[in-house]
């Protein structure tokens, strides 16, 4: 009687390192779309959480940057998993880039234009004739069907990546994202009320942003692989947005790793504004999955943009993990 | 009024004098105190501000005009470089020289370039940007246009461009290792082509901000005091935190502070305002007066922080001496009132004891000397005195009380003794039944100078007298006494009552030289026949009571006082009682008996009563009258002896 006693605890005892021993981690990278910020809080703290290992990942976060676009480096085979926009996947896919998104992290669209009040600019119709700056490829997908829609005649100006143009009053509206760009503004000492924000989500061009993208290749080959990367990222974003204080010094440890300035206000803003992103969905309780309306909406307007020419199919574009992740 | 302010009434009611002084005065004066006190802070602190605003004003505006001076010096380089480029005409050789000699010749430019718009310089479409900068102690080229990205969207190109105006960009880490902090300073320069003006590049000068981090970093106010310097945006280029600067702007520390009156400073500064203003950190809770100018030439702003602590420091301590001054004053004004206080209360405290212990009659209780000659001294030394008369008055009234008393039992016996010599047995021949008699004496005082007598001279004959001895008291009864015992000498039978008189007053008045007298109504009285005779010496004559008729006086010729004149004579009367008469003798203590407004008893009122009580026996009817008197004078004191005596003829009868 003791004697099984005692086995079955030593059973126990020994039980998960007998599993971490059956199961060999698999070795895969992760390139995000820009440097360590809190834009990619769900990674890090997944990483720094061990969430990865625990699914059976020996992850690599590499270094992201101007210079190292996501969707290339996958295809490059330079990265096993990437982060980029919905419209770049779509726009890389289509021009015949076997890459398939397994999962929508951003679901509204943080992209916006700002105007100063007292340049009297308080709705669309008031930027038509004003200067526009606007940030390259990508970003004036949404602000040139913007235009488009409201029937504005602006002069765009090319945005660097500073707001500093906008605030000497060198243009009258300016590109930002709503986690970055706004509260540098904000921290510029413009105050909310002096500005006027136009949202794109709030004029019917709601782009899903940031998704997780890999090979197709990849993916058949281990697909247990990238729905464990899949699981283990989504556990990290849910970790972050409860343990905020917890993220937030995780997100800054990245960053000083990466020697860049870490500013934690600016952080802090950032996470908090990410969580909104991330939650924002018409159907509660999808988090992770890309919505075929969002989906329909963002082709058609690449389509119309003449950015694509062929719509991919959203079954074969996307490719969920499904329930084995909702658990 | 609630019971509570009521109890508390009480009790400071029935608290010690030195308690309320104490209080009263201790609480006052640090009213007094504090008022002033706070006044004087006030004000203090009022000056001090006015005078750190002056300071913080020249101080604040030394150092921008320091660095405005320094600025600006270094602005004219690219200026006039471009005043050139828009003037003179160049070649690229041209430029390289300009470009090259300016780095080389000013030690505080780390870098300059000219960079042109697409095809404004030689046609090329990339544009053309050579740039000079020091690398270490080489003077390193580079050709901007063919960098990754080009130029035409980098700030320091696309701002002037765009605002048409000459800009510093925002500082920016750069030079060897990226560790020198600098800023660019951007000049757009044009051209006149075909009549319009058009954009043709931007010259510009990389400036090292060391100098400037220095000066700001320099400006030390005290221990504590610090400058910051921020940039148009905001940016903390200086603070005492290193890594706060380049990193995070005012309005960041304010969002992370949650402190709005920083942003708002922040604001004001970027819009390149000047003021003086309290602030303080939220922080390290820190308080601080700020004051904040612009530096005009590149829209940054240097504000200077005064450490409030240390500013008040020396009027802190000023008032810290003050305030333990005035603890100490207070301390000392209470220990005096104190000592004042009781000085008052003990000297009181013990005289409170004292009359208690003498109320107790305890007369020798001590008393403190009087310490001080204060009223509260001369009180004690007035009580000592008190005590003392007391203690003297009361131990020479001891001593009066018991020989009043010996001379009370003196008299006392001096009054039976008068007394006993008068006849005092009634009757006082029970075996007579011819006549009835009675008589009764009250002194005024323990003896008196009435006096009543009578005996039987011989078997038919009763002698009778009442008298009244001028004065009172002992000496009156000492005459009395004498008196009564001469009559008596003098008569015997067949002696008239006149010439008894005569005898009695030769007698007295040989030798008086107390030159005192005695009124005497002297008589005889014949038991068997009813008849009287008599002598009168200056006596109220009696009544005579007949019966069935109203009393009347006896008549007849009075004599003078007995013992006034030594050969007077007196004259006998003579009178016939009936058998049922009676003739009723007094002195003037019975008609001058007084009441309460001073009206005498009178003899009217002597006959009415008399009247009233005929018939009755001679013991009734003086008791009655005595009975009448007491209650006419009712409380006021007897002042005369009263002597009433009464004879009732019956004549003899048959056994």
């Amino acid at each position: 009687m003791l004697r099984a006693g005692l086995s079955i605890l030593l059973c126990l005892l020994f039980l998960p390192v007998v599993e971490a021993a059956e199961k060999p981690l698999k070795k895969a990278s992760f390139l995000p779309q820009w440097s360590p910020q809190a834009q990619f809080a769900g990674y890090y703290v997944a990483y720094e959480k061990g969430f990865y290992r625990k699914h059976g990942i020996d992850l690599t976060i590499l270094q992201g940057g101007s210079d190292r676009p996501p969707l290339l480096f996958l295809t490059e085979g330079k990265t096993d998993f990437a982060s980029s926009w919905l419209s770049a996947g779509l726009r890389w896919r289509s021009s015949g880039h076997k890459v398939i998104n397994i999962c929508q992290i951003v679901q509204r669209s943080a992209l916006m234009l700002i105007a100063k009040k007292s340049h009297h600019i308080t709705k669309p119709r008031d930027m038509d004739g004003k200067k526009v700056s606007l940030w390259g490829d990508e970003f004036q997908i949404q602000p040139r069907a913007f235009f488009r829609k409201y029937d504005l005649n602006v002069e765009i100006i090319p945005q660097s990546f500073s707001v500093n143009l906008f605030l000497r009053d060198g243009v009258d509206v300016a590109s930002a994202t709503w986690y970055n760009e706004y509260h540098t503004l904000i921290n510029s000492g413009l105050n909310p009320d002096e500005l006027t924000t136009f949202f794109f989500h709030d004029h019917g061009l709601n782009f899903p942003e940031d998704g997780i993208y890999t090979l197709e290749e990849t993916f058949e080959r281990d697909p247990s692989l990238s729905c464990a990367f899949v699981k283990a990222s989504i556990e990290g974003w849910v970790y972050a947005f409860s343990h905020l204080e917890e993220s937030l010094d995780i997100v800054l440890k990245f960053i000083e790793q990466a020697k860049i300035p870490a500013n934690k206000t600016h952080q802090k803003w950032m996470l908090n504004r990410m969580r909104d992103l991330t939650a924002f969905s018409d159907q509660p309780g999808s988090i992770g999955v890309l919505q075929p309306t969002d989906y329909q909406r963002v082709s058609h307007v690449l389509k119309e943009s003449g950015l694509m020419d062929t719509e991919p199919d959203y079954e074969s574009f996307f490719v969920w993990c499904g329930k084995d992740v909702e658990k | 009024m609630n019971p509570f302010s009521c109890g508390a009434a009480r009790m400071w009611r029935n608290r010690g004098i030195a308690f309320k002084l104490i209080l009263s005065t201790s609480v006052s004066s640090a009213l007094i105190f504090l008022l002033v006190f706070g006044l004087h802070y006030y004000s203090s602190l009022k000056i001090i501000v006015k005078d750190i605003e002056a300071n913080a004003q020249s101080l604040a505006l030394s150092k921008a005009n320091m660095i405005e001076t320094a600025l600006s010096s270094t602005m004219k380089i690219p200026e006039s470089l471009a005043c050139f480029l828009e003037s003179a005409s160049y070649d690229k050789e041209e430029i390289l020289r300009l470009l090259h000699e300016i780095v080389e010749r000013n030690p505080e430019i780390c870098g300059s370039t000219i960079a042109f718009e697409p095809y404004r310089f030689e046609g090329k479409s990339s544009g053309f940007a050579p740039s000079f900068y020091k690398d270490n102690v080489n003077i390193a080229f580079s050709e901007l246009s063919q960098e990754s990205g080009g130029y035409f969207s980098l700030d320091w190109y696309q701002i002037p461009k765009e605002i048409n105006r000459p800009q510093w960009s925002e500082p920016y880490y750069a030079g060897g290792g990226g560790k020198t902090l600098m800023a660019t300073y951007s000049v757009p320069f044009y051209k006149e082509f075909r009549g319009e003006k058009q954009f043709m590049g931007v010259v510009t000068a990389d400036i090292s901000l060391e100098w400037l981090q220095h000066i700001v970093a320099s400006i030390k106010v005290l221990q504590t005091g610090y400058a910051v310097l921020i940039s148009k945006n905001g940016t903390l280029v200086t603070h005492p935190l290193k890594e706060l600067i380049m990193n995070e702007t005012i309005f960041g520390l304010a969002e992370e502070r949650g402190d709005t009156t920083l942003r708002e400073i922040g604001r004001k500064m970027i819009r390149g305002e000047s003021g003086f203003v309290p602030f303080q950190s939220v922080d390290t809770e820190k308080h601080y007066w700020v004051y904040y100018t612009p530096i005009r030439s590149s829209g940054w702003a240097l504000a200077i922080l005064f450490p409030r602590n240390e500013l008040v420091a020396d009027i802190n301590r000023l008032t810290w001496i003050v305030a333990i001054l005035g603890i100490f004053g207070l301390t000392l004004l209470s220990i005096g009132l104190t000592i004042v206080a009781r000085s008052i209360t003990k000297p009181l405290t013990t005289m409170a004891m004292a009359t208690q212990e003498i109320a107790r009659g305890n007369l020798d209780v001590d008393l403190p000397l009087p310490r001080s000659g204060d009223e509260a001294g001369v009180l004690l030394s007035a009580f000592r005195s008190m005590k003392e008369s007391l203690k003297d008055y009361i131990q020479r009234l001891t001593e009066t009380t018991a020989s009043k008393e010996r001379i009370e039992s003196e008299l006392m016996i001096a009054h039976d003794i008068q007394m006993s010599i008068l006849p005092k047995a009634f009757p006082p021949f029970p075996d007579r039944d011819e006549f009835d008699i009675y008589a009764m004496i009250h002194p005024a005082r323990e003896v008196g100078g009435d006096f009543y007598d009578f005996f039987m001279i011989d078997h038919d004959h009763l002698c009778f007298a009442i008298g009244d001895v001028s004065g009172k008291g002992v000496p009156a009864s000492l005459f009395m006494a004498v008196t009564k015992t001469l009559i008596k000498a003098a008569s015997s039978k067949g002696i008239a009552p006149g010439e008894t008189l005569t005898k009695v007053n030769r007698e007295l008045s040989q030798g008086n030289e107390a030159c005192m007298f005695a009124t005497i109504f002297c008589g005889v009285l014949n038991t068997s026949t009813g008849e009287i005779f008599y002598a009168n010496g200056g006596h109220n004559y009696p009544l005579v009571l007949r019966e069935g008729s109203e009393a009347t006086w006896l008549e007849g010729s009075s004599g003078i006082v007995v013992g006034g004149v030594e050969n007077a004579t007196y004259e006998t009367g003579q009178a016939i009682l009936q058998p049922g008469d009676s003739i009723f003798l007094y002195t003037d203590g019975v008609t001058e008996a007084m009441n309460e407004k001073e009206e005498f008893f009178s003899d009217d009122r002597l006959r009415t009563t008399i009247t009233l009580f005929q018939g009755h026996p001679p013991k009734e009817l003086i008791s009655g009258v005595a009975g009448e008197i007491a209650r006419f004078s009712q409380n006021m004191p007897q002042a005369d002896d009263i002597a009433m005596m009464m004879i009732r003829f019956c004549g003899k009868k048959k056994r």
